[in-house]
């Protein structure tokens, strides 16, 4: 486990020292995390960091993870889709399924969360948990990391029955934010620099990576992490890139995680294979869910990173790729926006015309890579990194026990 | 000797209010009802938050009128609105809203942002808290900016310009109050435009400009003594 002293050296004392003193007023708080996978997906990824640095900060913080079996899962998985607009059709025997299972786990953790000061419950798969847990003491918050700007309007009313009870909502662009009677709190989320994804590599590690999945040194390398989802346009990815080399030759790597509550991740990597077809320039890899530092290599090998997603909660592979000085080419949706600034950090695309366009120019342009690559990783530094993130909860924390005061003087 | 300084910190949380503006005619009217806190987000909150610095356009209602509608005589008029020249937020706002009337007046059609483009209007809480850190003398001050926090200098030096009846920074205000001549440094901090730099930029402004002061004062000390 890091402390937090040894993120000092990247983001300085000072801002070690405002969260050390924003925590004092918080000494001893017990506040519960809930979500679906402890493995795979961005939401896991920030729990790993942000439960021990809470701990060591004198918050009593603990992370819980609801349990359920396949029709759960695929219920959920059903909402996530719907919530980004899917029309999709769930049966009603799913829907038994999610409800079941979460009176279940709040059985199992009914204790805990009753007597929780805070209680962070996250995404739609643990939502329920508010209503079945009626006798809580505590401020229980709950957090989207979902692009809902735009739902299948069936799921989000379902959905907002069990939302609608929490004192206050996280969300993480203004776009997603629904309408709800409590305020609505808006925090982007962040990637932790010394992680095995995020840290340095020696240069040997980055090399045999390269060697491992064939990849020419002599040819530029275009990388697209993430999971192989239909709404990351894998499919649009591998179009912009036969676009393109037309014109320049290079490689493209489609690399995804897989996670435990993804059951549609299989079905779109067939998918991709079938279009990569027996192309050597196309790279389509299925890494397992702790292949962190391979993640961390690919995004280092590459010269520019695409993120063509079509929706996007916020994209932490861009936030990722941007910490390692990379431009990105990213979908002009939902998070993406917000951090890649067209010309200076990156370039927003809507078709997979538009990213051919755009890998095209970059590769024509190495200069520009070099630019946009020192802005984008200064532009991460301020705004995306993990303490940020945790300052932010820690002054949500504060500021939800002062009602809706606009300012809050503490003593 | 008067009291020290008293170092405080602060932190902003964002809140969307859940109104949108899809063309100049709405912004103007979201305008009017809105909160007194989102005027303070949108010209002051934006220094500390997550958000890409853009030189040419200090304040959200300028960048929108740029980014959102296309409008560059609104975005560029929008833009020479400093929030300090006004009493208090309802006179901000009214400025905001004369702007914009006048823009409405002068054009023949309703400028309209496409559909994923809309001005959300937000707005912030702010939480105060104090270091416990005391500073007796213009030199610790001085030593002590380069390594206070980002939110720190936000606080004391922009946020201090509304909060205070004569809208001078805490710095300033700190060292008319210390009984002995410290108007070269005053008027030197009052001279830092800190709309068009990042908190970084202007932490190091000011140190430069404390340091420089400090180490000139002791300089003629010396040559006094000589």
């Amino acid at each position: 486990m890091r402390s937090l002293e040894e993120y000092s050296p990247i983001v300085g004392e000072d801002v070690i020292d405002q969260i050390r003193q924003l925590a004092r007023v918080l000494q001893g708080a017990k506040i519960v995390h809930v979500n679906s996978t402890r493995e795979g997906g961005g939401v896991a990824e920030i729990l790993h960091w942000l439960v021990p640095l809470k701990q060591q900060l004198g918050l009593e913080a603990s992370w819980e993870v609801i349990k359920g079996g396949q029709a759960f899962y695929e219920c959920t998985k059903s909402f996530h889709n719907g919530l980004q607009g899917n029309h999709v059709q769930i049966p009603e025997s799913l829907f038994k399924a999610y409800e079941e299972t979460n009176r279940q786990n709040v059985e199992e953790l009914r204790d805990k969360l009753a007597s929780a000061d805070f209680v962070f419950i996250h995404d739609p798969q643990p939502a329920p948990f508010l209503k079945a847990c009626p006798e809580r003491k505590g401020k229980w918050i709950w957090r989207c990391h979902i692009d809902v700007s735009h739902p299948f309007r069936p799921v989000w009313k379902y959905l907002r029955e069990y939302v609608v009870g929490y004192d206050a909502s996280i969300w993480s662009l203004a776009d997603f934010a629904q309408p709800l009677p409590h305020p609505t709190f808006l925090i982007p989320p962040s990637i932790d620099p010394l992680s095995e994804k995020n840290m340095d590599l020696p240069a040997e590690e980055i090399e045999a990576i390269r060697q491992e999945f064939n990849l020419n040194p002599d040819r530029p390398v275009i990388v697209q992490v993430s999971r192989f989802d239909r709404f990351k346009d894998p499919l649009g990815v591998i179009q912009a890139c036969r676009l393109a080399k037309n014109y320049t030759p290079f490689q493209l790597v489609l690399a995804g995680g897989g996670a435990t509550d993804d059951p549609e991740g299989a079905r779109i990597y067939y998918e991709v294979m079938e279009a990569a077809g027996a192309d050597p320039d196309i790279h389509a890899l299925l890494l397992p869910p702790d292949a962190h530092r391979t993640i961390n290599g690919l995004q280092r090998l590459a010269d520019i990173v695409l993120q063509k997603s079509t929706r996007e909660g916020f994209g932490l592979t861009v936030t990722e790729a941007m910490w390692k000085g990379k431009p990105v080419i990213g979908g002009n949706t939902g998070g993406i926006r917000l951090q890649v600034v067209n010309h200076h950090t990156g370039f927003l695309v809507n078709t997979p015309e538009g990213a051919s366009n755009r890998i095209r120019y970059l590769l024509k342009h190495r200069a520009k890579i070099d630019e946009m690559g020192r802005k984008a990783k200064q532009f991460a530094l301020e705004y995306f990194l993990l303490t940020r993130h945790l300052r932010e909860y820690l002054t949500l924390m504060v500021a939800i026990t002062h009602a809706s005061e606009e300012r809050i003087e503490l003593s | 000797m008067g009291e020290p300084f008293s170092v405080k910190d602060c932190a902003l949380l964002t809140l969307a209010t859940g109104k949108k503006a899809q063309n100049l005619q709405e912004l103007r009217d979201r305008i009017i009802t809105a909160h007194p806190g989102s005027i303070y987000y949108h010209f002051w909150g934006g220094m500390l938050r997550s958000s890409f610095d853009d030189p040419e356009y200090p304040n959200d209602f300028a960048v929108w009128a740029w980014r959102g509608i296309h409008d560059a005589p609104l975005a560029e008029r929008l833009a020479l609105i400093d929030p300090s020249d006004y009493a208090d937020l309802e006179n901000l706002r009214q400025e905001v809203i004369d702007v914009i009337e006048q823009r409405l007046d002068e054009t023949e059609h309703i400028p309209w942002a496409q559909k994923d483009h809309q001005f959300h209007l937000m707005r912030s809480q702010i939480v105060i808290f104090d270091t416990d850190i005391r500073l007796h003398d213009v030199e610790s001050l001085a030593r002590y900016i380069q390594r206070c926090s980002r939110s720190s200098i936000f606080y004391h030096f922009i946020d201090s310009r509304r909060r205070t009846a004569s809208r001078h920074d805490d710095f300033s205000e700190w060292l008319m109050g210390l009984g002995e001549d410290h108007s070269l440094l005053i008027d030197t901090l009052a001279a830092i435009d800190p709309f068009f730099s990042t908190l970084t930029e202007l932490r190091e402004e000011i140190a430069q400009a404390m340091i420089h002061y400090v180490d000139r004062g002791k300089s003629d000390a010396i040559s006094g003594r000589i």
